[in-house]
Protein backbone atom coordinates (compact mmCIF):
# COMPACT_ATOMS: atom_id res chain seq x y z
CA UNK A 1 0.00 0.00 0.00
CA UNK A 2 3.02 2.26 0.20
CA UNK A 3 2.81 3.19 -3.45
CA UNK A 4 1.60 6.68 -4.38
CA UNK A 5 -1.02 6.22 -7.05
CA UNK A 6 -2.66 9.61 -6.85
CA UNK A 7 -2.15 12.54 -9.11
CA UNK A 8 -3.48 15.41 -7.06
CA UNK A 9 -2.21 18.91 -7.45
CA UNK A 10 -1.40 19.77 -3.84
CA UNK A 11 0.05 23.16 -4.66
CA UNK A 12 -3.37 24.24 -5.96
CA UNK A 13 -4.38 27.59 -4.50
CA UNK A 14 -7.78 29.11 -3.90
CA UNK A 15 -8.41 31.86 -6.43
CA UNK A 16 -10.08 34.67 -4.57
CA UNK A 17 -11.53 37.00 -7.15
CA UNK A 18 -14.62 37.70 -9.22
CA UNK A 19 -18.18 37.30 -8.00
CA UNK A 20 -17.52 35.90 -4.51
CA UNK A 21 -15.18 38.76 -3.73
CA UNK A 22 -17.63 41.41 -4.96
CA UNK A 23 -20.52 39.76 -3.12
CA UNK A 24 -18.67 39.59 0.17
CA UNK A 25 -17.62 43.24 -0.11
CA UNK A 26 -21.24 44.21 -0.84
CA UNK A 27 -22.29 42.15 2.22
CA UNK A 28 -19.80 43.97 4.45
CA UNK A 29 -21.11 47.32 3.20
CA UNK A 30 -24.71 46.22 3.90
CA UNK A 31 -23.58 45.35 7.44
CA UNK A 32 -21.97 48.73 7.96
CA UNK A 33 -25.09 50.51 6.67
CA UNK A 34 -27.33 48.43 8.96
CA UNK A 35 -25.17 49.24 11.99
CA UNK A 36 -25.16 52.95 11.09
CA UNK A 37 -28.95 52.76 10.66
CA UNK A 38 -29.24 51.22 14.12
CA UNK A 39 -27.22 53.96 15.77
CA UNK A 40 -28.86 56.81 13.87
CA UNK A 41 -32.41 55.68 14.60
CA UNK A 42 -31.74 55.63 18.33
CA UNK A 43 -31.37 51.87 18.79
CA UNK A 44 -27.81 52.05 20.07
CA UNK A 45 -28.23 49.41 22.79
CA UNK A 46 -29.88 46.94 20.42
CA UNK A 47 -27.20 47.59 17.78
CA UNK A 48 -24.45 47.09 20.33
CA UNK A 49 -25.97 43.80 21.48
CA UNK A 50 -26.17 42.58 17.89
CA UNK A 51 -22.58 43.63 17.28
CA UNK A 52 -21.56 41.78 20.43
CA UNK A 53 -23.49 38.70 19.33
CA UNK A 54 -22.00 38.54 15.86
CA UNK A 55 -18.44 39.51 16.80
CA UNK A 56 -18.48 36.95 19.61
CA UNK A 57 -19.85 34.33 17.19
CA UNK A 58 -17.20 35.30 14.61
CA UNK A 59 -14.38 35.05 17.18
CA UNK A 60 -15.74 31.74 18.48
CA UNK A 61 -15.81 30.15 15.03
CA UNK A 62 -12.24 31.31 14.34
CA UNK A 63 -11.07 30.08 17.75
CA UNK A 64 -12.77 26.74 17.03
CA UNK A 65 -10.61 26.52 13.89
CA UNK A 66 -7.45 26.79 16.00
CA UNK A 67 -8.92 24.30 18.46
CA UNK A 68 -9.65 21.86 15.63
CA UNK A 69 -6.04 22.05 14.37
CA UNK A 70 -4.65 21.69 17.89
CA UNK A 71 -6.77 18.60 18.61
CA UNK A 72 -5.67 16.97 15.36
CA UNK A 73 -2.01 17.56 16.20
CA UNK A 74 -2.22 16.38 19.79
CA UNK A 75 -4.18 13.27 18.82
CA UNK A 76 -1.72 12.79 15.91
CA UNK A 77 -4.78 12.28 13.76
CA UNK A 78 -4.20 11.19 10.21
CA UNK A 79 -7.60 11.52 8.59
CA UNK A 80 -7.73 15.31 8.77
CA UNK A 81 -4.32 16.16 7.30
CA UNK A 82 -5.69 16.85 3.83
CA UNK A 83 -8.31 19.33 5.01
CA UNK A 84 -6.26 21.11 7.68
CA UNK A 85 -5.80 24.26 5.63
CA UNK A 86 -9.43 25.30 6.13
CA UNK A 87 -9.45 25.42 9.96
CA UNK A 88 -6.00 26.94 9.70
CA UNK A 89 -7.45 29.76 7.61
CA UNK A 90 -10.06 30.31 10.36
CA UNK A 91 -7.20 30.60 12.83
CA UNK A 92 -5.45 33.17 10.69
CA UNK A 93 -8.56 35.36 10.87
CA UNK A 94 -8.70 35.07 14.68
CA UNK A 95 -6.53 38.16 15.43
CA UNK A 96 -8.84 40.36 13.35
CA UNK A 97 -11.96 38.81 14.90
CA UNK A 98 -10.49 39.32 18.38
CA UNK A 99 -9.78 42.99 17.69
CA UNK A 100 -13.35 43.54 16.48
CA UNK A 101 -14.77 41.79 19.54
CA UNK A 102 -12.51 43.81 21.80
CA UNK A 103 -13.55 47.10 20.21
CA UNK A 104 -17.24 46.20 20.56
CA UNK A 105 -16.84 45.07 24.17
CA UNK A 106 -14.75 48.08 25.22
CA UNK A 107 -16.94 50.68 23.54
CA UNK A 108 -20.08 48.96 24.80
CA UNK A 109 -18.61 48.91 28.30
CA UNK A 110 -17.66 52.58 28.42
CA UNK A 111 -20.74 53.85 26.60
CA UNK A 112 -22.81 51.83 29.13
CA UNK A 113 -24.71 50.20 26.31
CA UNK A 114 -23.62 46.64 27.04
CA UNK A 115 -22.53 45.81 30.57
CA UNK A 116 -24.82 47.37 33.11
CA UNK A 117 -22.59 46.40 36.00
CA UNK A 118 -20.37 49.26 34.86
CA UNK A 119 -23.00 51.90 35.58
CA UNK A 120 -23.30 53.48 39.07
CA UNK A 121 -26.82 52.02 39.54
CA UNK A 122 -25.82 48.70 38.06
CA UNK A 123 -22.85 48.20 40.36
CA UNK A 124 -25.09 48.48 43.43
CA UNK A 125 -27.31 45.67 42.27
CA UNK A 126 -24.90 42.82 42.63
CA UNK A 127 -22.92 41.44 45.50
CA UNK A 128 -19.89 43.59 46.49
CA UNK A 129 -17.70 40.49 46.35
CA UNK A 130 -17.98 40.66 42.57
CA UNK A 131 -16.81 44.25 42.31
CA UNK A 132 -13.13 43.40 42.00
CA UNK A 133 -13.76 40.79 39.35
CA UNK A 134 -16.12 43.06 37.45
CA UNK A 135 -13.91 46.15 37.35
CA UNK A 136 -13.55 47.54 33.82
CA UNK A 137 -9.76 47.38 33.66
CA UNK A 138 -9.41 43.83 34.99
CA UNK A 139 -12.30 42.79 32.74
CA UNK A 140 -10.63 44.15 29.59
CA UNK A 141 -7.20 42.85 30.57
CA UNK A 142 -8.63 39.34 30.85
CA UNK A 143 -10.21 39.47 27.41
CA UNK A 144 -7.06 40.92 25.83
CA UNK A 145 -4.92 38.22 27.47
CA UNK A 146 -7.17 35.33 26.44
CA UNK A 147 -7.78 36.39 22.86
CA UNK A 148 -4.16 37.48 22.50
CA UNK A 149 -2.96 34.05 23.66
CA UNK A 150 -5.30 32.22 21.24
CA UNK A 151 -4.15 34.45 18.38
CA UNK A 152 -0.48 33.91 19.18
CA UNK A 153 -0.92 30.15 19.19
CA UNK A 154 -2.85 30.36 15.92
CA UNK A 155 0.11 32.23 14.50
CA UNK A 156 2.61 29.66 15.78
CA UNK A 157 0.66 26.77 14.25
CA UNK A 158 0.31 28.55 10.90
CA UNK A 159 4.01 29.40 10.85
CA UNK A 160 4.95 25.79 11.59
CA UNK A 161 2.73 24.66 8.72
CA UNK A 162 4.31 27.16 6.31
CA UNK A 163 7.76 25.95 7.36
CA UNK A 164 6.67 22.38 6.77
CA UNK A 165 5.59 23.28 3.23
CA UNK A 166 8.98 24.87 2.56
CA UNK A 167 11.40 22.50 4.23
CA UNK A 168 9.52 19.23 4.89
CA UNK A 169 10.73 16.95 7.64
CA UNK A 170 9.23 16.23 11.02
CA UNK A 171 10.46 19.26 12.98
CA UNK A 172 7.46 21.45 12.20
CA UNK A 173 5.09 18.63 13.06
CA UNK A 174 6.72 17.99 16.42
CA UNK A 175 6.70 21.71 17.13
CA UNK A 176 2.99 21.84 16.25
CA UNK A 177 2.22 18.99 18.67
CA UNK A 178 4.05 20.74 21.49
CA UNK A 179 2.41 24.12 21.02
CA UNK A 180 -1.00 22.52 20.40
CA UNK A 181 -0.78 20.77 23.76
CA UNK A 182 0.06 24.02 25.53
CA UNK A 183 -2.71 25.78 23.64
CA UNK A 184 -5.33 23.19 24.58
CA UNK A 185 -4.54 23.55 28.29
CA UNK A 186 -4.78 27.34 28.12
CA UNK A 187 -7.87 27.22 25.92
CA UNK A 188 -9.66 24.71 28.12
CA UNK A 189 -9.22 26.77 31.26
CA UNK A 190 -9.84 30.19 29.76
CA UNK A 191 -12.81 29.74 27.38
CA UNK A 192 -15.32 29.34 30.24
CA UNK A 193 -14.00 32.55 31.79
CA UNK A 194 -14.16 34.26 28.42
CA UNK A 195 -17.83 33.24 28.15
CA UNK A 196 -18.54 34.33 31.75
CA UNK A 197 -17.07 37.75 30.98
CA UNK A 198 -18.42 38.59 27.57
CA UNK A 199 -21.85 36.97 27.74
CA UNK A 200 -22.82 35.93 31.26
CA UNK A 201 -21.90 39.27 32.85
CA UNK A 202 -24.59 40.95 30.74
CA UNK A 203 -26.83 39.77 33.58
CA UNK A 204 -24.38 40.25 36.41
CA UNK A 205 -26.70 38.98 39.12
CA UNK A 206 -27.22 35.60 37.59
CA UNK A 207 -24.55 32.97 37.43
CA UNK A 208 -24.12 29.38 36.34
CA UNK A 209 -20.93 27.34 36.41
CA UNK A 210 -22.20 25.32 33.46
CA UNK A 211 -22.35 28.43 31.34
CA UNK A 212 -18.71 28.28 30.27
CA UNK A 213 -18.98 24.75 28.96
CA UNK A 214 -22.34 25.50 27.42
CA UNK A 215 -20.67 28.27 25.42
CA UNK A 216 -17.74 26.05 24.60
CA UNK A 217 -20.11 23.42 23.18
CA UNK A 218 -21.89 26.03 21.08
CA UNK A 219 -18.53 27.33 19.85
CA UNK A 220 -17.28 23.89 18.92
CA UNK A 221 -20.45 22.81 17.10
CA UNK A 222 -20.67 26.06 15.15
CA UNK A 223 -16.95 25.91 14.36
CA UNK A 224 -17.27 22.35 13.04
CA UNK A 225 -20.35 23.30 11.03
CA UNK A 226 -18.49 26.28 9.55
CA UNK A 227 -15.49 24.09 8.65
CA UNK A 228 -17.79 21.57 6.96
CA UNK A 229 -19.71 24.24 5.06
CA UNK A 230 -16.47 25.83 3.84
CA UNK A 231 -15.13 22.47 2.70
CA UNK A 232 -18.33 21.53 0.87
CA UNK A 233 -18.51 24.90 -0.87
CA UNK A 234 -14.84 24.65 -1.89
CA UNK A 235 -15.48 21.16 -3.17
CA UNK A 236 -18.52 22.38 -5.13
CA UNK A 237 -16.36 25.13 -6.63
CA UNK A 238 -14.03 22.44 -7.97
CA UNK A 239 -11.23 22.57 -5.43
CA UNK A 240 -9.97 19.90 -3.02
CA UNK A 241 -10.27 16.94 -5.38
CA UNK A 242 -8.59 14.76 -2.73
CA UNK A 243 -11.32 15.21 -0.12
CA UNK A 244 -13.88 12.40 -0.36
CA UNK A 245 -17.02 11.10 1.30
CA UNK A 246 -15.01 9.51 4.11
CA UNK A 247 -13.70 12.87 5.26
CA UNK A 248 -17.19 14.33 5.14
CA UNK A 249 -18.51 11.31 7.02
CA UNK A 250 -16.04 12.05 9.82
CA UNK A 251 -16.98 15.71 9.91
CA UNK A 252 -20.64 14.70 9.96
CA UNK A 253 -19.98 12.46 12.95
CA UNK A 254 -18.27 15.36 14.67
CA UNK A 255 -21.19 17.70 14.00
CA UNK A 256 -23.72 15.06 15.05
CA UNK A 257 -21.87 14.08 18.21
CA UNK A 258 -21.16 17.56 19.43
CA UNK A 259 -24.72 18.70 18.75
CA UNK A 260 -25.73 16.07 21.27
CA UNK A 261 -22.94 17.24 23.56
CA UNK A 262 -24.35 20.77 23.30
CA UNK A 263 -27.81 19.48 24.25
CA UNK A 264 -26.34 17.54 27.15
CA UNK A 265 -24.68 20.65 28.56
CA UNK A 266 -27.73 22.80 27.83
CA UNK A 267 -29.94 20.33 29.63
CA UNK A 268 -27.52 19.90 32.53
CA UNK A 269 -27.72 23.64 33.16
CA UNK A 270 -31.49 23.69 32.78
CA UNK A 271 -32.15 20.65 34.95
CA UNK A 272 -30.03 21.87 37.87
CA UNK A 273 -31.82 25.20 37.91
CA UNK A 274 -35.24 23.60 37.45
CA UNK A 275 -34.63 21.06 40.19
CA UNK A 276 -33.09 23.37 42.78
CA UNK A 277 -35.76 26.00 42.03
CA UNK A 278 -33.89 28.90 43.63
CA UNK A 279 -35.34 32.31 42.71
CA UNK A 280 -31.99 33.96 41.86
CA UNK A 281 -31.28 31.18 39.38
CA UNK A 282 -34.72 30.46 37.93
CA UNK A 283 -35.13 34.11 36.93
CA UNK A 284 -32.91 33.31 33.95
CA UNK A 285 -35.34 30.76 32.54
CA UNK A 286 -38.37 32.70 33.70
CA UNK A 287 -37.36 35.46 31.27
CA UNK A 288 -36.84 32.94 28.49
CA UNK A 289 -39.98 30.88 28.95
CA UNK A 290 -42.43 33.79 28.89
CA UNK A 291 -43.93 35.83 26.08
CA UNK A 292 -41.86 36.68 23.02
CA UNK A 293 -39.04 34.29 23.87
CA UNK A 294 -41.09 31.17 24.64
CA UNK A 295 -41.39 29.87 21.05
CA UNK A 296 -37.75 30.75 20.41
CA UNK A 297 -36.70 28.78 23.50
CA UNK A 298 -38.25 25.61 22.06
CA UNK A 299 -37.15 26.42 18.51
CA UNK A 300 -33.57 26.59 19.82
CA UNK A 301 -33.82 22.98 21.04
CA UNK A 302 -35.58 21.79 17.89
CA UNK A 303 -32.97 23.29 15.57
CA UNK A 304 -29.87 22.45 17.54
CA UNK A 305 -30.86 19.05 18.89
CA UNK A 306 -33.72 17.50 16.96
CA UNK A 307 -32.58 18.43 13.46
CA UNK A 308 -29.05 16.94 13.63
CA UNK A 309 -30.32 13.88 15.54
CA UNK A 310 -33.10 13.12 13.10
CA UNK A 311 -31.34 14.09 9.88
CA UNK A 312 -27.72 13.12 10.49
CA UNK A 313 -28.31 9.86 12.39
CA UNK A 314 -27.78 7.51 9.47
CA UNK A 315 -24.49 6.78 7.78
CA UNK A 316 -25.84 7.68 4.35
CA UNK A 317 -26.97 11.14 5.44
CA UNK A 318 -23.45 11.98 6.61
CA UNK A 319 -22.07 10.92 3.26
CA UNK A 320 -24.55 12.94 1.20
CA UNK A 321 -22.92 16.28 0.71
CA UNK A 322 -26.06 18.33 0.18
CA UNK A 323 -27.70 16.84 3.24
CA UNK A 324 -24.65 17.62 5.34
CA UNK A 325 -24.49 21.14 3.94
CA UNK A 326 -28.16 21.66 4.77
CA UNK A 327 -27.78 20.48 8.36
CA UNK A 328 -24.63 22.54 8.90
CA UNK A 329 -26.28 25.72 7.64
CA UNK A 330 -29.31 25.00 9.84
CA UNK A 331 -26.98 24.55 12.79
CA UNK A 332 -25.12 27.77 12.07
CA UNK A 333 -28.48 29.58 12.10
CA UNK A 334 -29.45 27.63 15.20
CA UNK A 335 -26.41 28.72 17.13
CA UNK A 336 -27.07 32.30 16.16
CA UNK A 337 -30.46 31.80 17.83
CA UNK A 338 -28.70 30.15 20.76
CA UNK A 339 -26.51 33.23 21.28
CA UNK A 340 -29.55 35.43 20.75
CA UNK A 341 -31.29 33.58 23.58
CA UNK A 342 -28.25 34.04 25.81
CA UNK A 343 -27.90 37.75 25.15
CA UNK A 344 -31.23 39.42 24.43
CA UNK A 345 -33.77 38.36 27.11
CA UNK A 346 -31.66 39.63 30.01
CA UNK A 347 -30.76 42.94 28.38
CA UNK A 348 -33.36 44.20 25.94
CA UNK A 349 -36.20 42.07 27.22
CA UNK A 350 -39.41 42.84 25.37
CA UNK A 351 -37.71 45.50 23.27
CA UNK A 352 -35.83 42.85 21.31
CA UNK A 353 -36.88 41.84 17.84
CA UNK A 354 -35.74 40.68 14.48
CA UNK A 355 -35.40 43.42 11.88
CA UNK A 356 -33.02 45.41 9.74
CA UNK A 357 -30.38 45.67 12.49
CA UNK A 358 -30.28 41.90 13.14
CA UNK A 359 -30.33 40.89 9.48
CA UNK A 360 -27.81 43.58 8.56
CA UNK A 361 -25.28 42.59 11.23
CA UNK A 362 -25.65 38.91 10.30
CA UNK A 363 -25.08 39.65 6.60
CA UNK A 364 -22.18 41.96 7.42
CA UNK A 365 -20.36 39.55 9.70
CA UNK A 366 -20.98 36.49 7.53
CA UNK A 367 -19.57 38.41 4.58
CA UNK A 368 -16.63 39.63 6.64
CA UNK A 369 -15.97 36.05 7.71
CA UNK A 370 -16.24 34.80 4.14
CA UNK A 371 -14.01 37.58 2.83
CA UNK A 372 -11.25 37.16 5.42
CA UNK A 373 -11.28 33.36 5.36
CA UNK A 374 -11.16 33.24 1.57
CA UNK A 375 -8.41 35.85 1.50
CA UNK A 376 -6.30 33.82 3.92
CA UNK A 377 -7.11 30.55 2.09
CA UNK A 378 -5.77 32.04 -1.14
CA UNK A 379 -2.37 32.72 0.43
CA UNK A 380 -1.27 29.10 0.90
CA UNK A 381 -1.73 25.93 -1.10
CA UNK A 382 -4.94 24.03 -0.25
CA UNK A 383 -3.14 20.98 1.14
CA UNK A 384 -0.18 20.85 3.53
CA UNK A 385 1.88 18.89 1.02
CA UNK A 386 4.63 17.85 3.44
CA UNK A 387 2.36 16.87 6.29
CA UNK A 388 3.58 13.48 7.56
CA UNK A 389 0.04 12.05 7.60
CA UNK A 390 -1.09 13.37 4.22
CA UNK A 391 -0.86 9.94 2.59
CA UNK A 392 -2.84 8.38 5.42
CA UNK A 393 -5.47 11.07 5.06
CA UNK A 394 -5.83 10.38 1.33
CA UNK A 395 -6.39 6.69 2.07
CA UNK A 396 -8.80 7.41 4.89
CA UNK A 397 -11.74 5.07 4.89
CA UNK A 398 -14.60 4.50 7.30
CA UNK B 1 -10.72 -35.41 -3.44
CA UNK B 2 -14.38 -35.62 -2.68
CA UNK B 3 -14.22 -35.18 1.09
CA UNK B 4 -12.41 -31.85 0.87
CA UNK B 5 -14.75 -29.25 2.25
CA UNK B 6 -12.72 -26.05 2.24
CA UNK B 7 -9.56 -24.85 0.57
CA UNK B 8 -7.52 -22.38 2.55
CA UNK B 9 -4.82 -20.14 1.12
CA UNK B 10 -2.46 -18.79 3.77
CA UNK B 11 -0.67 -15.54 3.04
CA UNK B 12 2.04 -13.70 4.88
CA UNK B 13 1.27 -10.29 3.44
CA UNK B 14 -2.14 -8.56 3.26
CA UNK B 15 -1.34 -7.05 -0.15
CA UNK B 16 -0.66 -10.52 -1.56
CA UNK B 17 -3.92 -11.70 -0.09
CA UNK B 18 -5.88 -8.82 -1.66
CA UNK B 19 -4.19 -9.70 -4.92
CA UNK B 20 -5.29 -13.32 -4.43
CA UNK B 21 -8.92 -12.26 -3.93
CA UNK B 22 -8.76 -10.26 -7.16
CA UNK B 23 -7.34 -13.22 -9.05
CA UNK B 24 -9.98 -15.62 -7.77
CA UNK B 25 -12.77 -13.21 -8.54
CA UNK B 26 -11.39 -12.57 -12.02
CA UNK B 27 -11.74 -16.32 -12.63
CA UNK B 28 -15.31 -16.34 -11.30
CA UNK B 29 -14.38 -18.30 -8.20
CA UNK B 30 -16.35 -17.02 -5.22
CA UNK B 31 -14.53 -16.53 -1.94
CA UNK B 32 -16.27 -18.10 1.04
CA UNK B 33 -14.67 -15.83 3.62
CA UNK B 34 -11.41 -14.15 4.57
CA UNK B 35 -9.75 -14.25 7.98
CA UNK B 36 -7.13 -11.71 8.97
CA UNK B 37 -5.32 -10.94 12.23
CA UNK B 38 -6.14 -7.24 11.88
CA UNK B 39 -8.78 -5.15 10.13
CA UNK B 40 -8.05 -4.40 6.49
CA UNK B 41 -9.65 -1.36 4.91
CA UNK B 42 -11.76 -1.90 1.83
CA UNK B 43 -12.05 -5.66 2.19
CA UNK B 44 -15.83 -5.61 2.85
CA UNK B 45 -16.45 -3.78 -0.41
CA UNK B 46 -14.23 -6.17 -2.30
CA UNK B 47 -15.94 -9.26 -0.91
CA UNK B 48 -19.39 -7.71 -1.18
CA UNK B 49 -20.06 -8.17 2.53
CA UNK B 50 -23.39 -6.65 3.49
CA UNK B 51 -23.48 -3.87 6.04
CA UNK B 52 -23.83 -4.97 9.63
CA UNK B 53 -27.35 -4.81 11.04
CA UNK B 54 -26.05 -4.16 14.53
CA UNK B 55 -27.27 -0.56 14.35
CA UNK B 56 -30.85 -1.79 13.97
CA UNK B 57 -30.43 -3.95 17.08
CA UNK B 58 -28.97 -0.91 18.85
CA UNK B 59 -31.95 1.22 17.91
CA UNK B 60 -34.53 -1.35 18.98
CA UNK B 61 -32.77 -2.01 22.30
CA UNK B 62 -32.33 1.70 22.89
CA UNK B 63 -35.98 2.52 22.29
CA UNK B 64 -36.96 -0.37 24.60
CA UNK B 65 -34.74 1.19 27.27
CA UNK B 66 -36.34 4.59 26.73
CA UNK B 67 -39.83 3.17 27.15
CA UNK B 68 -38.84 1.03 30.15
CA UNK B 69 -37.13 3.94 31.90
CA UNK B 70 -39.87 6.44 31.27
CA UNK B 71 -42.62 3.94 32.04
CA UNK B 72 -40.94 2.84 35.26
CA UNK B 73 -40.57 6.35 36.64
CA UNK B 74 -44.05 7.25 35.49
CA UNK B 75 -45.46 4.27 37.34
CA UNK B 76 -43.43 5.00 40.48
CA UNK B 77 -43.73 8.77 40.75
CA UNK B 78 -47.10 9.46 39.15
CA UNK B 79 -49.28 6.37 39.67
CA UNK B 80 -48.02 4.26 42.51
CA UNK B 81 -46.50 6.65 45.02
CA UNK B 82 -46.88 10.36 44.14
CA UNK B 83 -44.63 12.56 46.25
CA UNK B 84 -44.39 16.32 46.59
CA UNK B 85 -40.82 17.22 45.64
CA UNK B 86 -40.18 20.94 46.04
CA UNK B 87 -43.75 21.75 45.08
CA UNK B 88 -43.29 20.44 41.56
CA UNK B 89 -45.94 18.52 39.67
CA UNK B 90 -45.67 14.76 40.03
CA UNK B 91 -45.27 14.40 36.32
CA UNK B 92 -42.15 16.60 36.08
CA UNK B 93 -40.67 15.57 32.74
CA UNK B 94 -37.22 17.21 33.07
CA UNK B 95 -36.57 15.11 36.18
CA UNK B 96 -37.40 11.95 34.21
CA UNK B 97 -34.90 12.58 31.45
CA UNK B 98 -31.60 11.56 33.13
CA UNK B 99 -32.93 8.14 34.17
CA UNK B 100 -34.64 7.60 30.82
CA UNK B 101 -31.40 8.51 29.09
CA UNK B 102 -29.29 6.19 31.25
CA UNK B 103 -31.63 3.24 30.74
CA UNK B 104 -31.57 3.86 26.99
CA UNK B 105 -27.78 3.67 27.02
CA UNK B 106 -27.77 0.62 29.31
CA UNK B 107 -30.28 -1.38 27.25
CA UNK B 108 -28.58 -0.35 24.04
CA UNK B 109 -25.12 -1.39 25.23
CA UNK B 110 -26.20 -4.72 26.75
CA UNK B 111 -28.40 -5.49 23.76
CA UNK B 112 -25.58 -4.87 21.33
CA UNK B 113 -23.13 -7.01 23.28
CA UNK B 114 -25.67 -9.84 23.53
CA UNK B 115 -26.53 -9.60 19.83
CA UNK B 116 -22.87 -9.62 18.91
CA UNK B 117 -22.16 -12.68 21.06
CA UNK B 118 -25.20 -14.47 19.70
CA UNK B 119 -24.30 -13.76 16.10
CA UNK B 120 -20.60 -14.64 16.40
CA UNK B 121 -21.19 -17.71 18.62
CA UNK B 122 -18.97 -16.26 21.30
CA UNK B 123 -20.27 -17.14 24.72
CA UNK B 124 -18.33 -17.08 27.93
CA UNK B 125 -16.91 -20.56 28.52
CA UNK B 126 -17.31 -21.68 24.93
CA UNK B 127 -14.17 -22.44 22.99
CA UNK B 128 -14.25 -20.40 19.80
CA UNK B 129 -14.12 -22.23 16.48
CA UNK B 130 -11.95 -20.95 13.69
CA UNK B 131 -11.05 -22.23 10.26
CA UNK B 132 -7.35 -21.66 10.73
CA UNK B 133 -5.64 -21.05 14.05
CA UNK B 134 -2.87 -18.87 12.67
CA UNK B 135 -5.40 -16.41 11.23
CA UNK B 136 -5.50 -14.99 14.74
CA UNK B 137 -1.75 -14.37 14.85
CA UNK B 138 0.19 -13.87 11.64
CA UNK B 139 -1.56 -15.41 8.63
CA UNK B 140 -4.01 -13.86 6.18
CA UNK B 141 -6.38 -16.58 5.10
CA UNK B 142 -8.68 -16.89 2.10
CA UNK B 143 -11.24 -19.68 2.41
CA UNK B 144 -12.98 -21.16 -0.62
CA UNK B 145 -15.91 -23.55 -0.48
CA UNK B 146 -14.70 -26.70 -2.27
CA UNK B 147 -18.18 -28.08 -2.88
CA UNK B 148 -19.21 -25.32 -5.26
CA UNK B 149 -17.87 -27.20 -8.26
CA UNK B 150 -14.74 -25.18 -8.87
CA UNK B 151 -11.60 -26.78 -10.23
CA UNK B 152 -9.48 -27.39 -7.12
CA UNK B 153 -6.23 -27.51 -9.08
CA UNK B 154 -7.00 -24.14 -10.61
CA UNK B 155 -7.71 -22.63 -7.21
CA UNK B 156 -4.39 -23.94 -5.89
CA UNK B 157 -2.53 -22.46 -8.82
CA UNK B 158 -4.21 -19.10 -8.53
CA UNK B 159 -3.46 -18.93 -4.80
CA UNK B 160 0.14 -19.91 -5.37
CA UNK B 161 0.51 -17.35 -8.13
CA UNK B 162 -0.76 -14.64 -5.82
CA UNK B 163 1.90 -15.55 -3.27
CA UNK B 164 0.24 -17.98 -0.86
CA UNK B 165 2.89 -19.63 1.29
CA UNK B 166 0.72 -22.57 2.24
CA UNK B 167 -2.44 -24.16 0.86
CA UNK B 168 -4.60 -26.42 2.94
CA UNK B 169 -7.32 -28.81 1.84
CA UNK B 170 -9.49 -29.29 4.89
CA UNK B 171 -12.08 -31.99 5.31
CA UNK B 172 -13.51 -30.27 8.38
CA UNK B 173 -14.84 -26.77 8.38
CA UNK B 174 -13.60 -25.70 11.78
CA UNK B 175 -10.69 -26.37 14.02
CA UNK B 176 -11.39 -25.61 17.62
CA UNK B 177 -9.31 -24.19 20.40
CA UNK B 178 -10.39 -27.04 22.62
Amino acid sequence: MGAHHHSYNFSEKFDFSGKVKTLSIVGIIIGIIAVAFGFLTGHSERTFLNLLLMSYYFTCVCAAGVFFCAIQFVAQAGWSAALLRVPQAFGKVLPLASIILLIVVASGLFSHNLYHWNTPEGSEEFSPSKSFYLSPIFFLVRIVLFLGAYSIFAGILTKASVNEDLHGGLNSYKRSIKYSAIFLVIFGFTTPVWAFDTIMSLEANWFSTMFGWYNFAAMWVSGLAAITVTLILLKKAGYLSWINDNHFHNLGQFVFGFSIFWTYIWFAQFLLIYYANMPEETVYFYKRLEGFYMPLFWLNLIINFMSPVLILMSRDAKRKRNMLLFVCIILLCGHWLDYYMMIMPGTLGDAAGFGIIEIGTIVGFVSLFAFTVMASLSKLSLAPKNHPFLEESLNHQI
Amino acid sequence: MSDIKYILGLFEDPDDMMNGIDKLQDNDISVYDVYTPMPIHGIEDKLGVKRSRLDIVAFICGITGTCTGFGMIYFMLVMDWPMNVGGKPNFAIPDFIPITFELTVLFCAFGMVAAFFYRTHLFPGRAPRVMELRATTDRFVIAIDANKGFDNQKIDNLLKEAGAIEIKHNDRKYVSYE
